[in-house]
This record gives structure tokens, sequence and C-alpha cells, in this order.
């Protein structure tokens, strides 16, 4: 017998089966009440999901790279510079982006101890490491030591800065532009930027 | 909106039963205010189902690494948590 005095095969007990439970319920009660039927549901996800990714993210800071006037605007609102890119966070419910400078001084790595807050329109679904309790508890407590397992050494005269993503606001990584690439134009510096770069755990 | 950038501050040393967004580490540390946002809802009240929580100010602090973990915190270290206004008190009315 399980602790609730029935037996069965089902796991209702876990966060993820709570979740699809919930879920299910409110598609079954959209279908009721005629407002969207799954497959509606499920087409809006996969059309997100399409448009999402890091090559968004790679795209903003190529572009900041290049056109200082782009990345003044960035720095200071985010969401009005990404706009101008045709991209956006606000799928859902209103999401404030900010994007914080790596420079010769400092080193900005993301986390959300929470949960698992995240720039998915910019970046794509997020990798398993930054779900996990590991990387969430420990990034606030010793970021050096987490940096130097992504192999990331930072000499100590390098401030390290921790943002703790909420569902208010979302952080992205403007990493410092490759020494070596003078001349490059926004679609080859695109390609050098990697997903962890534009979370911190690159640098 | 009570504080600005720059400004001292400190996290109340509250306990409440139910969600709160100040973590335990983060009670009654001192820190600065590093950026002023928009009004959100506040979550305690989103998280009890209000229909219509209260808006209050969010303010990113930032806090030393040093102050959150007395015992050994890395060098150079500093950790930003979004925090709204009624979680916060001036650091110069504590002791």
């Amino acid at each position: 017998m399980s602790e609730h005095g029935h037996d069965h095969p089902h796991d209702h007990g876990s966060p993820a089966a709570v979740m699809t439970a919930r879920v299910n319920a409110l598609i079954g009660a959209l279908e009721a009440r005629g407002v969207a039927a799954d497959a509606d549901v499920t087409a809006v996800i996969e059309r997100f999901l399409a448009a999402a990714g890091p090559q968004n993210g790679a795209r903003i800071v190529a572009r900041a790279w290049v056109d200082p006037t782009f990345r003044a605007l960035l720095l200071a609102d985010a969401n009005a510079a990404i706009a101008a890119l045709g991209l956006d966070m606000s799928h859902w419910a209103p999401v404030e982006l900010r994007v914080v400078e790596n420079t010769a001084h400092v080193h900005n790595i993301v986390v959300c101890t929470l949960c698992s807050c995240y720039p998915i329109a910019l970046l794509g679904p997020a990798p398993q490491w930054y779900k996990s309790e590991a990387y969430r508890s420990r990034v606030v407590r010793e970021p050096r030591a987490v940096l130097r397992e992504f192999g990331v050494a930072l000499a100590d005269d390098i401030e390290v800065r921790v943002w703790d993503s909420t569902a208010e606001l979302r952080y992205l990584v403007l990493p410092r532009r490759p020494a070596d690439s003078d001349g490059w134009d926004e679609a080859r510096l695109m390609q050098g930027v990697t997903r962890d770069a534009l979370i911190g755990a690159a640098r | 909106m009570t504080y600005g950038v720059g400004d001292l501050v400190r996290t109340s040393g509250r306990d409440p039963a139910h969600h709160y967004r100040v973590p335990r580490y983060l009670r009654a540390k001192r820190g600065r205010i590093e950026a002023v946002h928009a009004a959100f809802p506040l979550a305690d009240a989103r998280a009890a189902g209000d229909p219509a929580p209260p808006l209050e100010t969010l303010y990113t602090v930032a806090f030393d690494g040093g102050e959150v973990w007395p015992e050994g915190a890395e060098p150079n270290t500093v950790y930003h948590a979004e925090l709204w206004e009624s979680y916060l008190l001036p650091a110069a009315e504590l002791p």
C-alpha cells in the first residue's frame, strides 16, 4: 500500500505528474468551453519553439558588437533593443529582459535559484544542468568553483556577478568580442557565440 | 518607490509561513540597490491566489559574497536578487 492508502501503478505524486494533470485539466476546460482545441495549443507551442533558439541570442550579441548605438540601447533597455531586431520576450506575460556585459574585469553568470527561469525565446529550452539543484544551489555560493568545472578559470581580480532570474526578469550575458575579429561581419561573429556564453557558463 | 540606485538597504529577517521571495541565506543581510524596476504584482499574494495582488516596486539588490556567506565565500563575487519593496529596510535604520 502506498502512503495515501491505495495501490496504483501511476505516478501522481511527482511534480511532473502533478503538472501534467493540471495541463490536461486546463486543456480539457478550454476544449469543453470551445475556446481552443488540444491541437491549437500544440500548434502555438510548436510555433514558439520553432522560432526560439540560441541563434536569436547570438544575433543580438553580434549586432551589439558591431553597432555601438544598439549596444547602448541593449544595456539600457533590452526589450526595446531586441524589438528592433523583431524579437520579443512577452509571449505569455510581460517579462523584463536585462543584458549584462562582460568586460576585462567583470564576468557575469545567470541562474534561477527558484526553478528554471530562462530567456527561452532567445536561447531555446534551457539545458538540463541549468535546472539541476546542484547548479542552482552552488553557483550562488561558489560561482568561481562552478565556472572552473565549466572550464573557465578566472583570476581573483575579475569580479564575478551572479544574477538570479525570476518570473519578472530574465538575463542574457553580452560576452566580450573575440580579440581577433576585426572586420568580421555579423554573420561571421554570430557563429562563434555559444549558448553557454550567453548564460555566462563560458567566457 | 522609496529607494534609488546606490542606496544601502537591509533585507527583512521575517520568516513568514507563506510563499516569500527572500531566500533564507539573504535574510537580514546588507545590500545595495543596483537597479529599480517597474511595479510588479507581489509574489506572496500571487502565490496565495489573490486575484488582485498588490503592485510593488521591484529592485535588483547586490550583495557581496562575504555578506551572504560569512564562512567560505569566494573573493570578489557579487550576488544579485530581485526583491520587492516590502522586503527591504533602509540600512541606516538598523542597528
